[in-house]
C-alpha cells in the first residue's frame, strides 16, 4: 500500500467518527422506544432498555441441568410447586434456605431422586434466577401492543384481564374493544379520517389557484401571489380563537369537517406557491399548441396540467399528509375528546401519567408507523417539496 | 467579493437547483394572446382557494386583532378589566398583562431573572440555541457526509425525526431523560451518568437546564430539514472552484470558511429565518414534555393555556398578537426575497 492512501485513510477517521456518532445519537432514542415497547410493564420499571442487550443471565444453566426436569422450563410443569409463583420463591431467597429445602424429603422421596445436591453456587444461581422470574424468561411481549390499541388502563394486561373475568367495564373483551373511544385503534382510524380528506381537498384547491396563477391573465396577480407569501407564516395561533368560537356557534366544534376546513384553509398558502412555482415551469408552447388544437382552458386543465403536475402533487401530498397527522393544536382545540386523534391520545397518555411507558411507548410507536412507512418510501418527492418551499406554518 | 456573489444566485432559490431545466418566468412573461380568457375565467379557479383562505386566515386574524382589546369572554372592552389600585393600560390591558404580567419589577435584579424564566426570556433561549444547534449540525453534516460512502444512509437517519410528530419525540425524549428515585435509572442519560459515578438529574424539572433539555429535542427534530436544504446548495458549489483553492494549498477549513460559506450564504440566511419562524410558533414540545411548568413555558404554549385553560379570550388573542408581530420582519424578509427570485428569472 502506497503512503498517500494510508494518509487519506488516517485523515478520514474523524469524519468517520463524528458522522457515525451523531447517527447514532439520532437513532438510539428511537430503538429504545421501539424496544421498550416490546417489554412486560415489571421489566421496564426495574432495568433499562439497553439490558436486553446483556448476554442473558449464566443462572439458567444451573437451573436447566437440576430443576427443569421435573419443573418444566418456566417453573409451571408441576401445579403443587409453581416456581413461577413469587410468594413461593420469597421463601428461598438465598442458597442455604434454599439448599436446606432441598434435602427435605418430599412424601418420604428425596427431593431431587437420583440427581446429585447443587453446590451452593449453584443453588445461589438458582435462587437468583427463579427470584428474576417472568423477566428472564419471557424478555418480549405484544401485550402492550394490545393494551395500547384497545385503551386498556388497569394494573395488569387486558388479556390477562379478560381471562381472568375482571376487565374494566368500558371493554367488553371482544373484537369491537378496537373501537373502544379511548384506545390507539379507534385514533388510529380517526387520525385517518381526518388526515385524508384534509390532505386531498387543499391539493385540489391549490391545483386550480397554481393554474390560474400560472397560466391565466387577471387583474391584480402579482400583487395578490405576493400576499399569498406573506401569508405563509402566519402562525396558527393567530387564528384560533375567533375560528373555534365561530365552530361553537354552528356546532362545527368536535367534528371532522370543521378540521378539514380549517387544515384546508391554512395548508393553502403554502400549496399554492408549490403548484404555482411547479406549472409555471411547464414549457409555454405546450399549451399553445393545445389551445391552438381548440382545447378550452378547463380541458387544457384536466388533461394537461394535472397530469404532469403529478411530482407537485406527490411533494404537496405528503408534506401536507405528514402534516395533519403529526400536528396536535388543531385537532387539540377542534376536535379534543370528541373524536380524538392519536397525537391527542398520546399527549393525554404523558400528561396525565394514567399508564406506564410500556403502554405509552407502544403508542407513540403505533402512531409513527404509518408516517414512518411513507416517509422512507417516498422520501424522494418530500425533500423536493421542501427544497421548493422550505417555509411551511 | 464580487465572484462568490454572482455564483450564490442559483442558492437563494433552492428550486432550481434541484429542476433539471430552469425555471421560466410564470408571471412576468407576458400570457399567449390565444390562451387569453374571459374576466371572469381566472376568478373561477381561484374561487374555493381565496374562499378558504379568507375565512380561515384572514377574517380571524382581523377578528384576532379586535378581541384582543376586549375582555375575557369578547362582551366588553378590556378597560372594563381593570382594577382599582392596579396599574392599568385602558383598552389596552390585555396587553399590558401578557407582556408584564410574568415579570417582577421590584428590582432591576429581580426583574433580570424573572425575564429569563419567563415565556419571553425562554422563547429567545430557544431561538438563539436551536436555530445556532439545527444551522451548526445541519452545516457540519451536510459537508461531512459528502466524504463518506454511506452518505444516503446517514442523512436519512439524520432526517427521520422529520417523519415523526413533536408528540412522538416528546415521548421518545422524556424517556431517554427519565429520571428514577430508585437505584437502577431506566432512562438511558441518567443510566450513562450514574455508571459513570455520577448523581442522576431530574432533567425536565431542574431550572435552568430543563429548557436547554427540550431545545436538544427540537435540534434533533430539526436538524435534517437544514442538513437538506443546506446540502442541496452545497452541491451547487463549482467543484472548480474548491479544488483551485486545494490546489493552491488552502485547508480544508479555510476552504469552508472562506468559499463554501459565502457561496451559500444566502441560503443559510433563508434557513435561520425559517427556523426563527418555526421555533416562534413551536407548541407541541412544550406542552407535551412539560406543559410550560417548571419555568419552560414559551409564547406560543401561553397563547394555549391562556385561551383553552384559563378560559380568557382576550389575554389569549393578546399574546397572540404579540406572537405575530414578532413574526411580522419575516413576512417581510419573506416577500422581499420571493420579489427578488422573481425578478432574477
Amino acid at each position: 500500500m502506497n503512503r498517500d492512501r494510508v494518509n487519506k485513510l488516517l485523515n478520514k477517521i474523524p469524519t468517520h467518527v463524528i458522522i457515525i456518532l451523531t447517527m447514532l445519537i439520532w437513532i438510539v432514542p428511537t430503538v429504545g422506544l421501539l424496544v421498550t415497547s416490546f417489554r412486560p410493564p415489571e421489566a421496564v420499571g426495574n432495568s433499562g432498555w439497553w439490558t436486553v442487550f446483556a448476554p442473558k443471565s449464566t443462572a439458567a444453566g444451573p437451573y436447566i441441568t437440576s430443576c427443569a426436569d421435573c419443573h418444566g422450563a418456566d417453573g409451571k410443569a408441576l401445579p403443587q410447586a409453581d416456581l413461577s409463583n413469587p410468594d413461593l420463591i420469597a421463601k428461598y431467597p438465598r442458597s442455604l434456605q434454599l439448599l436446606a429445602m432441598l434435602r427435605k424429603p418430599i412424601n418420604g422421596q428425596p427431593h431431587m431422586g437420583d440427581h446429585p445436591l447443587p453446590s451452593p453456587q449453584e443453588a445461589a444461581d438458582i435462587a437468583t434466577f427463579l427470584k428474576e422470574g417472568e423477566q428472564t424468561r419471557s424478555q418480549f411481549t405484544i401485550n402492550n401492543y394490545i393494551d395500547a390499541l384497545v385503551g386498556y388502563r388497569g394494573q395488569s394486561t387486558y388479556r390477562e384481564d379478560c381471562a381472568a373475568g375482571t376487565q374494566p367495564p368500558d371493554l367488553r373483551c371482544n373484537l369491537s374493544d378496537v373501537l373502544n373511544p379511548r384506545g390507539m385503534g379507534r385514533a388510529f382510524v380517526n387520525s385517518l379520517l381526518v388526515t385524508i380528506p384534509a390532505t386531498i381537498l387543499p391539493i385540489l384547491f391549490a391545483a386550480f389557484a397554481g393554474y390560474a396563477f400560472a397560466w391565466l391573465d387577471f387583474k391584480g396577480r402579482f400583487l395578490l401571489f405576493a400576499l399569498l407569501v406573506g401569508l405563509q407564516v402566519v402562525p396558527l395561533q393567530m387564528t384560533l380563537v375567533p375560528i373555534s368560537r365561530f365552530y361553537a356557534q354552528v356546532g362545527l366544534n368536535g367534528t371532522f369537517l370543521g378540521v378539514w376546513l380549517f387544515h384546508t384553509g391554512f395548508g393553502m398558502p403554502y400549496a399554492i406557491y408549490l403548484m404555482r412555482n411547479f406549472l409555471g415551469t411547464l414549457p409555454k408552447d405546450l399549451f399553445e399548441s393545445a389551445y391552438l388544437d381548440g382545447a378550452s382552458h378547463w380541458s387544457a386543465f384536466r388533461q394537461l396540467v394535472i397530469p404532469l403536475a403529478m411530482p407537485a402533487i406527490a411533494s404537496l401530498g405528503i408534506f401536507q399528509f405528514l402534516w395533519v397527522w403529526n400536528d396536535l393544536l388543531v385537532s387539540l382545540v377542534f376536535l379534543g375528546g370528541t373524536n380524538p386523534v392519536m397525537t391527542y391520545q398520546i399527549s393525554n397518555m404523558v400528561t396525565s401519567l394514567g399508564s406506564g411507558w410500556q403502554v405509552l411507548t407502544a403508542a407513540a410507536f403505533l402512531s409513527m408507523l404509518l408516517p414512518m412507512i411513507v416517509f422512507f418510501s417516498l422520501q424522494r418527492f418530500f425533500v423536493r417539496g421542501m427544497l421548493a418551499g422550505a417555509v411551511k406554518g | 467579493m464580487a465572484t462568490p456573489q454572482d455564483i450564490s444566485k442559483p442558492a437563494t432559490t433552492p428550486e432550481v437547483a434541484v429542476r433539471r431545466k430552469p425555471a421560466r418566468a410564470p408571471s412576468a412573461a407576458p400570457i399567449p394572446e390565444i390562451m387569453k380568457q374571459g374576466p371572469l375565467v381566472p376568478w373561477l379557479y381561484l374561487l374555493p382557494a381565496l374562499l378558504v383562505m379568507a375565512f380561515f386566515i384572514v377574517y380571524p386574524m382581523i377578528n384576532t386583532i379586535s378581541l384582543s382589546f376586549q375582555n375575557k369572554d369578547g362582551t366588553a372592552s378590556a378597560a372594563t378589566t381593570c382594577r382599582e389600585g392596579q396599574p392599568c393600560w385602558g383598552v389596552l390591558e390585555n396587553y399590558r398583562y401578557a407582556l408584564t404580567a410574568e415579570f417582577n419589577t421590584s428590582s432591576p435584579g429581580a426583574f433580570w431573572s424573572s425575564f429569563w424564566s419567563s415565556s419571553y426570556g425562554n422563547t429567545i433561549k430557544w431561538i438563539v440555541v436551536m436555530v445556532f444547534g439545527t444551522v451548526s449540525v445541519g452545516l457540519a453534516f451536510a459537508v461531512l457526509a459528502d466524504r463518506v460512502k454511506y452518505e444516503a444512509l446517514a442523512k436519512a437517519i439524520l432526517f427521520m425525526p422529520m417523519a415523526i410528530s413533536f408528540v412522538g419525540a416528546g415521548v421518545i425524549w422524556k424517556f431517554v431523560y427519565d429520571y428514577g428515585t430508585s437505584q437502577s435509572q431506566i432512562g438511558l442519560l441518567n443510566a450513562i451518568i450514574t455508571s459513570l459515578g455520577g448523581r442522576p438529574v431530574a432533567w425536565l424539572s431542574t431550572t435552568p437546564i430543563n429548557t436547554f433539555m427540550i431545545v436538544l429535542v427540537g435540534i434533533w427534530i430539526w436538524s435534517g430539514f437544514c442538513m437538506t436544504i443546506l446540502a442541496a446548495a452545497l452541491k451547487s458549489v463549482p467543484d472548480e472552484i474548491l479544488e483551485a483553492a486545494r490546489v493552491d494549498g488552502a485547508t480544508e477549513w479555510t476552504v469552508f470558511w472562506r468559499i463554501m460559506v459565502p457561496i451559500i450564504l444566502p441560503t443559510i440566511t433563508v434557513v435561520v429565518t425559517t427556523m426563527v419562524i418555526n421555533v416562534l410558533k413551536l407548541f407541541d414540545l412544550v406542552y407535551v414534555m412539560t406543559g410550560g411548568n417548571f419555568e419552560t413555558d414559551v409564547i406560543a404554549n401561553r397563547m394555549y393555556t391562556e385561551m383553552y385553560k384559563n378560559f380568557n379570550v382576550g389575554r389569549g388573542t393578546a399574546v397572540a398578537v404579540i406572537l405575530v408581530l414578532a413574526i411580522i420582519p419575516f413576512i417581510y424578509f419573506n416577500i422581499k426575497r420571493f420579489l427578488e427570485q422573481e425578478a432574477s428569472r
